[in-house]
């Protein structure tokens, strides 16, 4: 028996690749495939190697980029919140990071650092680092008090406090920001490759396009989302591994 | 002219001779220009229930805060068996209003806490945690979350955890005013035998004339603005009686009685 939310996981999926069919067959555009046409376009470059020569090019700066994003995101996050000075000296560069319109920003990147790996590495953490430190500081900033008192009177060392209390107790924010953070590191990852040199699955699309062969490339954008969601998904399974009490909800509730 | 004197000598005799597990010292705490407490000093004797009991602002909570180690006094010492403290302590554990439970921990986790941050072995821990679940009431439930306890059931966590680390002083602020009014008349006479069971000093906060008088050997009230001990009532008749009968004690009711009226101007 299948469950009812995988049931209903189905009916969305059947809904919108069944509009995506109906679309491409109208056609809404001649530079729109069906969704028949694109998947056998993603089964042929699956097949002959095409993706997976691209996305050893892609991961490169995607991994590189999120890991240094999370580990640094995720202390730089934690020192704002325990820290009122840092708060003052920090969160304004990541509020600015934010709201920058990065595609604006790819040219003077690549002045200073050049075409290579280090600059797309830069665009895909410019994207993820933001939401992730400003996360993380402010879920460490409202650890409830009490928590902390009670760490303190059960005589938690500082590091205790930090590492077995504040941490936990912020878990589901800052893995909420990890989460949102990924999924710009994945915008980042393909905007890299359309602006700065097309690399990896940027260069499918790119080539694609220019030679209006639209079903490989709506297979390339189809499978780095089909790549973001199960990369998410896994990141959600860690969170329940980690904090199962946190997932399914608050003493406070 | 001589009196005076033998008084005084009488009086020392008397203090030396009950023993204190705790004692609060000439204890002030201003927050920047508001006093919050001034020059209060009080005796907590061993192996007995004090309640602080006042109306809101008195500074109860402040003063268990500081005896806890969580506050510093601006002036003034609080001594622990009959050492001066000013930081939490292995003779000291604490009882939260809020529970403070860690909710990504389950109850036996949770109850164990005290004595993983002590250092103590997971095998043993999880042993003493495990006794102290049974004796509050929690058998079956140790791998429970606390989102999954009712509001009671958490205290008793929170109340599992304080008695595991085997302190000899158990503070405990408000810790039943957030239960529901059934839940904390069980808690009250549990309470009373955990008093009489264990060789434990329990401070007691609370705000209830009710609750102060059915639990306490000694009842300190403090009043506010500025905040000090105004009075300190003993009630001794019905210490000794059944939990049932407590409520119907004519002493019980005077003393309640007696309270609310030197509390009553002060509540707004």
């Amino acid at each position: 028996m299948v469950s009812r939310s995988l049931q209903l996981k189905i009916l969305s999926a059947i809904i919108v690749f069944g509009a995506w069919e109906i679309a491409g067959r109208i056609p809404v555009s001649y530079a729109f495939p069906t969704f028949i046409d694109s998947m056998v376009a993603l089964v042929r470059m699956a097949f002959d190697g095409t993706l997976l020569v691209a996305y050893g090019e892609t991961l490169k700066p995607l991994v590189v980029g999120i890991l240094i994003s999370s580990i640094f995101g995720i202390g730089i996050g934690l020192w704002i919140g325990l820290s009122e000075k840092f708060d003052w000296l920090f969160s304004p560069i990541f509020i600015v990071m934010q709201a920058a319109p990065l595609a604006a920003l790819i040219p003077i990147l690549v002045m200073a650092y050049g075409i290579g790996l280090t600059s797309k590495v830069f665009v895909v953490c410019i994207m993820a680092m933001p939401v992730i430190v400003l996360n993380t500081a402010g879920a460490v900033r409202n650890t409830p008090a009490s928590i902390k008192e009670m760490g303190k009177s059960y005589l938690g060392s500082d590091m205790d406090i930090i590492t077995k209390i504040i941490l936990p107790s912020a878990s589901p924010v800052i893995f909420s920001g990890l989460r949102l953070g990924v999924s710009a590191g994945f915008i980042g990852a393909i905007l890299a490759e359309l602006k700065i040199t097309p690399t990896g699955v940027g260069d499918i699309i790119t080539y694609s396009r220019s030679i209006a062969d639209y079903p490989a490339m709506y297979a390339a954008i189809f499978s780095i989302i089909m790549l973001a969601v199960l990369f998410l998904n896994l990141l959600e399974r860690i969170e329940v591994y980690l904090f199962e009490g946190n997932v399914r909800g608050y003493a406070s509730d | 002219m001589v009196m005076p004197q033998i008084k005084e000598a009488v009086m020392q005799l008397d203090v030396s001779g009950t023993e204190n597990a705790v004692v609060a010292r000439n204890v002030s705490k201003n927050y920047g220009k508001v006093e919050a407490l001034k020059n209060m000093s009080l005796e907590f004797p061993r192996g007995q229930l004090t309640s602080l009991l006042g109306p809101s602002g008195c500074g109860k909570t402040t003063l268990l805060k500081i005896i806890g180690g969580l506050l510093q006094p601006t002036s003034g010492e609080i001594e622990v068996n009959g050492k001066p403290v000013n930081a939490p302590g292995p003779d000291r554990a604490f009882v939260f209003q809020d529970f403070a439970l860690m909710p990504w921990a389950n109850v036996i986790r949770n109850v164990a806490f005290g004595l993983e941050l002590r250092g103590v072995a997971k095998s043993e821990r999880e042993a003493i945690a495990e006794k102290y679940i049974a004796d509050v009431g929690l058998k079956g439930f140790e791998k429970s979350y606390p989102h999954e306890l009712s509001g009671g059931m958490r205290q008793r966590v929170g109340l599992a955890r304080a008695l595991s680390v085997d302190a000899d002083v158990l503070l405990m602020d408000e810790p039943f005013s957030a239960v529901d009014e059934q839940t904390r008349r069980k808690f009250q006479e549990d309470l009373l035998r955990l008093v009489q069971n264990e060789n434990k000093t329990f401070i007691f906060v609370t705000h209830s004339i009710e609750e102060a008088v059915y639990v306490s050997d000694q009842i300190a009230i403090l009043l506010p603005r500025p905040s000090r001990v105004s009075e300190i009532i003993r009630p001794t008749g019905f210490r000794s009686m059944d939990a049932d009968t407590i409520r119907r004690n004519p002493e019980y009711l005077d003393i309640v009685d007696r309270i609310w009226a030197s509390l009553r101007s002060y509540v707004e």
